[in-house]
């Protein structure tokens, strides 16, 4: 029963109910909302390997997201380009910009980094917003198509296009655990615990904290990609700045700096905001105390606080273990 | 010239806001060192209480802004007690979320509670008047005295009182002023009941002018924010000044540059300064 519950059994488990659920769910509304949860995931992900792993709470990711959806909205439809190609580009625009922002935003630190992003994104957002000529301004872009078929793939309904952000999402989750667990995570997370000690180690902290910008930002643009090509329809509300500080709010309910912290914060309150409509406008009433409290008390958020007590249990177990062994050896020897 | 001394004024006006916006949120960064995202939360609820206080009570302007300035400075004490106080110890990323908190669940409670729209503040000010061909509404010059009275008091305050040399005390060299006896929760508390007061005077005279919404913090802290990096993060003569300068910057630019973009200067401003110099100008070397 035990081997049973174990980590990789877990995971599987998830996926399945996760490959289950238009099967079982037969209700367009819910998989929309899924669908949308899943996005958000994917930009949440990004937002935790900088601010989570690095330490460097970045406030421009909505721009990024804006940039993402923008790049992919304007190359279909004014640029008339192939979905897929203008996908890739999409991603690829986003992190370009993301190593542009960064190579000046890392420079700053702590406070300084995090009011120059929030600028950033308020710049992006103005930019937006004024371009009248490129992106439409305030009307917004209508018309970008949906994703493109891939040979026998078509992604028409709305169940394959639930697959498709499936895909992608599970790919972020793979993609973000092997870099956390790779070397270059640890160097991220050397740099969260104490800058100056890292660089003294010999870590090469610009150079670091910048890539994890990028990849950071490359997370916005997929997801901002995504969004474009299920909503189908974009404007500039989708770079201000009270999207990020959502993100963050996902971010923060899951776990700040763990793996499985993105996708239980986002799904949780998607879901909750979802069920309580009456919450639509006025979540942060609730979640606003909420980001408060768990910040002071719970700082790893619901997966954080769960890891912590898993760890007191081992530990606790393994001293009441020894604690055996140490009277049964007593009782033989004497 | 008359349109250049016409854009003087109101970046005057438009200055003495920014300045007492800034100035707050200086001083809590110079005692916490924490960039309180939540000050404009702070502006805006004063905006509301000054604005209710008229309407539903019925007070006179100069009463509903005495009553804003109390009940502001209270939320601020409440928010040091009951954020901030606990999250001292914490790594520099948690109080800006914790203000981030702040932020959006009392931009919600407003929303909730006075709804969504624009409205209007009524002033007792609203004559305009004609002076060597310069038209300009008493409001506005009442921005700028009401502006330079409260500056002029809390000076007063700071150098003058004992409380007001601890609050300095404390912003100079926090371990000296343990040293010597200060009690670092009373001047927090303090600081903090003084920013909000300073954000409900901003919010309260510059309503009339502009409108009270739940979102009206937004631009105001963000460019409070350009200006204290401008002026020194932590300095008081440096967001005085930077605001003034931002505010001038922004008439003027609206005018000879372009009107469209005259939110984007102070951004640019602070994107070309953080870009130069990433600890900011006059840095002093506090974290």
């Amino acid at each position: 029963m035990k081997a049973l519950l174990n980590q990789r059994n877990g995971v599987i488990l998830l996926l399945l109910i996760a490959i289950l659920f238009p099967l079982l769910v037969d209700n367009q509304y819910y998989n929309q909302v899924m669908i949308l949860a899943f996005i958000w995931t994917i930009a949440v992900y990004g937002l935790n390997i900088v601010g989570g792993y690095t330490g460097q709470l970045s406030l421009a990711h909505a721009g990024f997201f804006a940039v993402g959806a923008y790049a992919l909205g304007l190359l279909t439809v004014n640029g008339g380009l192939n979905f897929w190609l203008a996908f890739v580009l999409a991603i690829v625009i986003t992190a370009g910009l993301g190593l542009v922002v960064g190579l000046v935003a890392l420079r700053t630190k702590e406070h300084f980094f995090a009011i120059y992003t929030l600028i950033v994104g308020y710049i992006i957002y103005l930019v937006i917003y004024n371009w009248d000529s490129l992106t439409n301004g305030v009307r917004g872009l209508i018309g970008i198509p949906e994703p493109g078929s891939i040979g026998p793939l078509t992604f028409e309904s709305m169940t394959s296009q639930y697959y498709l952000v499936l895909f992608f999402l599970v790919l972020t989750i793979f993609v973000v655990r092997r870099i956390i667990q790779s070397l270059t995570g640890r160097t991220f997370i050397a740099i969260r615990n104490s800058e100056d000690l890292a660089q003294t180690i010999g870590i090469p902290t610009m150079k670091v904290k910048l890539l994890s910008f990028v990849v950071s930002t490359a997370f916005a643009g997929l997801a901002g990609a995504l969004y474009a090509s299920f909503i189908r329809f974009i404007g500039p509300d989708i770079g201000y700045t009270t999207i990020v500080f959502d993100m963050l709010m996902y971010l923060i309910v899951g776990g700040i700096g763990t793996l499985a912290g993105p996708l239980v914060g986002t799904l949780l309150v998607v879901w909750i905001t979802q069920s309580l409509q009456f919450l639509e406008d006025y979540r942060m009433i609730i979640f606003g105390p909420i980001l408060v409290l768990l910040v002071i008390y719970y700082p790893r958020g619901i997966v954080g606080a769960y890891l912590e007590w898993k760890m007191n249990r081992t530990l606790k177990r393994t001293k009441q273990k020894s604690h055996v062994n140490h009277q049964k050896q007593q009782a033989e020897e004497g | 010239m008359d349109v250049l001394f016409q854009q003087i004024l109101n970046g005057l006006t438009v200055g003495s806001v920014y300045s007492l916006v800034a100035l707050g949120l200086t001083l809590v960064y110079g005692i916490l060192h924490v960039p309180n995202f939540a000050h404009g939360a702070l502006y805006m609820m004063g905006g509301y209480i000054t604005l209710i206080a008229m309407t539903s009570l019925g007070l006179h302007y100069w009463l509903a802004i005495f009553c804003s300035i109390i009940v502001v400075a209270l939320l601020a004490v409440l928010m040091e007690r009951l954020v901030f106080h606990p999250l001292r110890e914490a790594p520099p990323i948690h109080d800006k979320i914790a203000a981030i908190g702040i932020l959006l669940f009392l931009e919600a409670f407003a929303q909730l509670v006075w709804g969504a729209d624009y409205r209007r503040m009524p002033t007792p000010y609203g004559e305009v008047i004609n002076v060597f061909g310069l038209t300009f509404t008493m409001q506005r010059l009442l921005v700028i005295l009401g502006a330079v009275v409260s500056m002029i008091l809390l000076y007063i305050f700071l150098k003058k009182t004992i409380i007001g040399a601890t609050i300095i005390a404390m912003s100079q060299n926090r371990e000296g002023a343990f040293l010597m006896g200060i009690n670092s929760n009373r001047v927090a508390m303090m600081t903090f009941a003084i920013s909000g007061a300073l954000a409900a005077i901003a919010a309260s005279l510059a309503s009339p002018i502009n409108l009270v919404f739940p979102g009206m913090g937004h631009l105001v802290i963000l460019k409070a924010f350009v200006i204290i990096i401008i002026g020194g993060m932590g300095s008081i003569p440096g967001a005085i000044i930077g605001g003034y300068i931002l505010g001038l910057a922004e008439s003027l630019g609206a005018t000879y540059i372009s009107s469209n973009y005259s939110d984007v200067i102070a951004f640019a401003l602070l994107v070309i300064i953080l870009t130069v110099k990433p600890n900011g100008l006059f840095a002093k070397g506090v974290h």
